[in-house]
């Protein structure tokens, strides 16, 4: 995002240098103590689990015969783990075709309701965001009902249509079925981000479009959409953490469609039963410790591509 | 998302952090391991103290209260810890934490092993209780002895019976099946004459299966301390898919979930005509399914020869467990809730259906009336289905495992709906490989 650099740091007095250096000691444990409180929570919540599931990645530790230090051997059998990838390929299609879609919708909804076009733009706004505050597990219980092909609104279409078309819990549509309730769930989500990006635009850059006689499409691909970039950035990151951590919709509908959906069908579903159904905490710490570090080089990699952009 | 993935992320370190407090107080877990006799129990009664007991099932509030008016020493604060897995999973992590576990915690017969064999449960004999051997059914005393130790009291038990829905069966002029070729026939004779109707609901669950391969003779595991044999193909297995094969390939069976509400609704409505399944059924549909009310029915499970046979299908305990800091105590309430009259009468008003021989063969209980069942004596057919159960089976000491994963292996033979035997010997290599993981010697 371009944004004028405030002008208070220029008036910001710069102290002697002298008198910085003899208080920099003091200066700096007050800052410590200011920090601190978010310091210890962070060690604490967020660290220290890190820390300890590196650890335990590196034992294995049976019903029978104890605990035993194991190097790496429990991240060289994961990589071997033909049900771990295909979890992971299924996060993956998710992520390459649920996420622009969810983008794609959500672009346009903030785009239109900050048209100044649309009629009661408020309404819209507040129902297109309402999805996002119905707690997870009761949207995708609700869907689940939706989809029910035995006597859910899908057995209803299909009784109508006379055949079995709708079958949310098939084996080919099961990823579509989810792929819709995410959707549905955070399209009002990353629609207020891009909405609120939209909303710093300062109005004088729109006057001067105006006058260099820019049409409605003009003002989007010109000022609009590059004002967006970072917004944008900042959207598709959360999106492909969520997708890789695709775990909620899944695991809810999984009761409603026990042999569609594995005990590995996604990564998170896969570390949660490794180690809450079959006690394998190793493998399932080994799990959630390479699913974070490639979780982090993608979303790494499209912050930078994102940036690059941004300062051409 | 991303919220709920901290908090599954959250979850996991809380019992990784667990994990890491369990292993270094495993030294002093098992600390509590007291020898005492029954007159030890009746000190620790009169001494009195506080308890913890976990259950899901309708009668413990009743029970308890009953308890604590007995015997007003003794505090017992009961906790419903969730339904089975979700029990077991929080009464893992609590065991491998080493503080948080209850006192006595109610175990199913096939988790029973997996807890018994971690050493998490008191040895019940070590009190004396081994002396009630002669209340109980021999099956359900079998289900909670593991390795020449007690670690349990049963229950209830389920002795399987064929629960049908005698107004459809009536409607299209369906006998009742004794035999298991009479009864894939049936399936087929009422799906033909009304194909939104099935003999009954089935997408691959892992209790039923076993259930089925021990009524068919099948023993496909055989324990014996840490060596394990699984063989999901034996002559007993292969007897029950060569039945099931046909029902689920002919696509005779709903497909529809267990214990959801389309399944409910499935058994109200008779689209589900049939179910086979354990004793303890009856309260379920009473207050589950009141609108088939009069139209429901109990017989003999089907056989294979017309040899009268059954197999135990669900049913439970409870245990003590090894964390307990009084274990005394906590066996004199267990014993009391299991072997007393007083608690029993309740557990039975509740819809349960008992694994004391007394109750078993009591008159009065054989001969009750059951409305919902048209006025049927249906403990005459179920109390002799107990008496019917073939002995020698044994679950995985990783059953609670086995079954999670049921539907990765043999539910994809149900999706696809192909030989089960695929599946069955899907799940055994899985069976197979995780015990070997897990230091047992496990062979085929």
């Amino acid at each position: 995002m371009t944004t004028t650099s405030p002008p208070t740091q220029l008036a910001a007095p710069t102290e002697p240098r002298a008198r910085r250096s003899r208080t920099r000691n003091r200066s700096e444990w007050k800052g410590l103590a200011f920090v601190a409180p978010f310091l210890i929570v962070f060690l604490l919540v967020f660290i220290a689990p890190v820390v300890y599931s590196v650890y335990l990645s590196l034992f294995r530790e049976q019903l029978i015969g104890g605990n035993a230090f194991v190097g790496l051997d429990n991240y060289l059998a994961l990589l071997a783990d033909p049900q771990f990838w295909e979890g992971f390929g299924r996060v993956v299609l998710f992520l390459l075709v649920q996420v622009p879609i969810m983008l794609g919708l959500a672009l346009v909804a903030a785009l239109a309701i900050d048209s100044a076009r649309l009629h009661a733009s408020g309404f819209f706004r507040i129902v297109i965001f309402l999805p996002y505050a119905v707690p997870a597990v009761v949207a995708v219980l609700m869907w689940g009902f939706i989809y029910g092909d035995n006597f859910g609104l899908a057995a209803n279409l299909n009784d109508w249509l006379g055949s079995e078309v709708v079958t949310p819990f098939a084996r080919n549509w099961i990823l579509v079925s989810i792929g819709n309730i995410v959707t549905w769930e955070f399209v009002g989500y990353n629609m207020l981000i891009f909405y609120s990006a939209l909303r710093v635009i300062p109005t004088d850059l729109y006057e001067a479009a105006e006058l260099d006689g820019a049409g409605p499409m003009r003002v989007i691909t010109g000022i609009k959409l590059p004002a967006l970039r970072g917004a944008i950035v900042i959207a598709t990151i959360f999106s492909i953490i969520g997708s890789f951590q695709l775990f909620n919709e899944p695991n809810i509908l999984r009761t409603l469609a026990p042999n569609i959906i594995t005990t590995y069908f996604t990564p998170n579903m896969y570390a949660y039963n490794l180690s809450f159904a079959g006690q394998q905490y190793n493998a399932s710490a080994t799990v959630a410790i390479v699913m974070g570090l490639i979780t982090a080089v993608i979303a790494y990699v499209v912050q930078l591509r994102g940036s690059r952009k941004e300062e051409r | 998302m991303s919220i709920a993935r901290s908090a599954a992320r959250r979850t996991l370190s809380v019992v990784a952090a667990a994990a890491l407090v369990g292993s270094l107080a495993a030294c002093s877990a098992g600390g509590s391991d007291a020898a005492g006799s029954a007159t030890d129990l009746d000190a620790a009664l009169e001494a009195g103290g506080k308890l913890t007991y976990w259950s899901w099932t309708p009668s413990a509030e009743a029970q308890v209260a009953a308890f604590e008016k007995a015997y007003p020493n003794v505090d017992v604060e009961l906790v419903n810890a969730g339904t089975n897995t979700e029990e077991y999973t929080k009464l893992q992590n609590a065991i491998k934490a080493g503080s948080g576990a209850p006192d006595v915690v109610q175990i199913e017969y096939y988790a029973i092993p997996q807890f018994a064999l971690a050493d998490s449960l008191v040895d019940l004999s070590a009190y004396g209780l081994d002396d009630l051997e002669d209340q109980y059914s021999a099956s359900t005393w079998g289900s909670v002895n593991v390795d020449g130790k007690l670690v349990g009291l049963p229950q209830d038990s389920g002795p399987m019976a064929l629960f049908y829905n005698a107004s459809v069966f009536d409607q299209y002029g369906i006998a009742v099946p004794t035999t298991w070729d009479e009864y894939v026939q049936a399936a087929r004779d009422l799906h033909a004459a009304d194909p939104t109707k099935y003999i009954a609901s089935d997408t691959g669950d892992s209790g039923f299966t076993t259930s089925m391969i021990w009524q068919a003779g099948g023993r496909p595991f055989g324990i014996d301390g840490t060596d394990i044999t699984i063989d999901l193909a034996d002559e007993g297995t292969q007897k029950w898919t060569g039945v099931w094969n046909q029902l689920v390939q002919e696509d005779l069976l709903a497909t529809t979930p267990g214990w959801s509400d389309e399944w409910f609704k499935g058994l109200a409505d008779g689209s589900i005509a049939s179910l086979v399944i354990g004793a303890w059924m009856p309260g379920v549909l009473e207050s589950s399914v009141p609108d088939a009310a009069g139209d429901w029915r109990v017989a003999p499970m089907p056989t294979y020869d017309g040899t009268p046979v059954a197999a135990e299908n669900g049913g439970g305990g409870q245990s003590v467990v090894k964390q307990s800091k009084n274990p005394a105590l906590a066996a004199a309430f267990l014993r009391w809730l299991n072997s007393d009259p007083e608690s029993i009468d309740i557990f039975l008003e509740s819809g349960g259906f008992p694994s004391t021989t007394a109750d078993l063969e009591d008159p009065d209980f054989v001969g009750l009336d059951y409305d919902y069942f048209g006025g049927q004596k249906i403990n005459e057919v179920l109390t002799q289905a107990s008496k019917d159960v073939a002995s020698g089976w044994s679950y995985l000491p990783y059953q609670v495992y086995a079954n999670s994963i049921f539907g990765d292996t043999v539910g994809q033979s149900y999706a696809n709906k192909v030989d089960l035997d695929e599946g069955l010997a899907d799940w055994q290599d899985q069976l197979v490989e995780y015990g070997n993981s897990q230091g047992f010697t496990v062979d085929k």
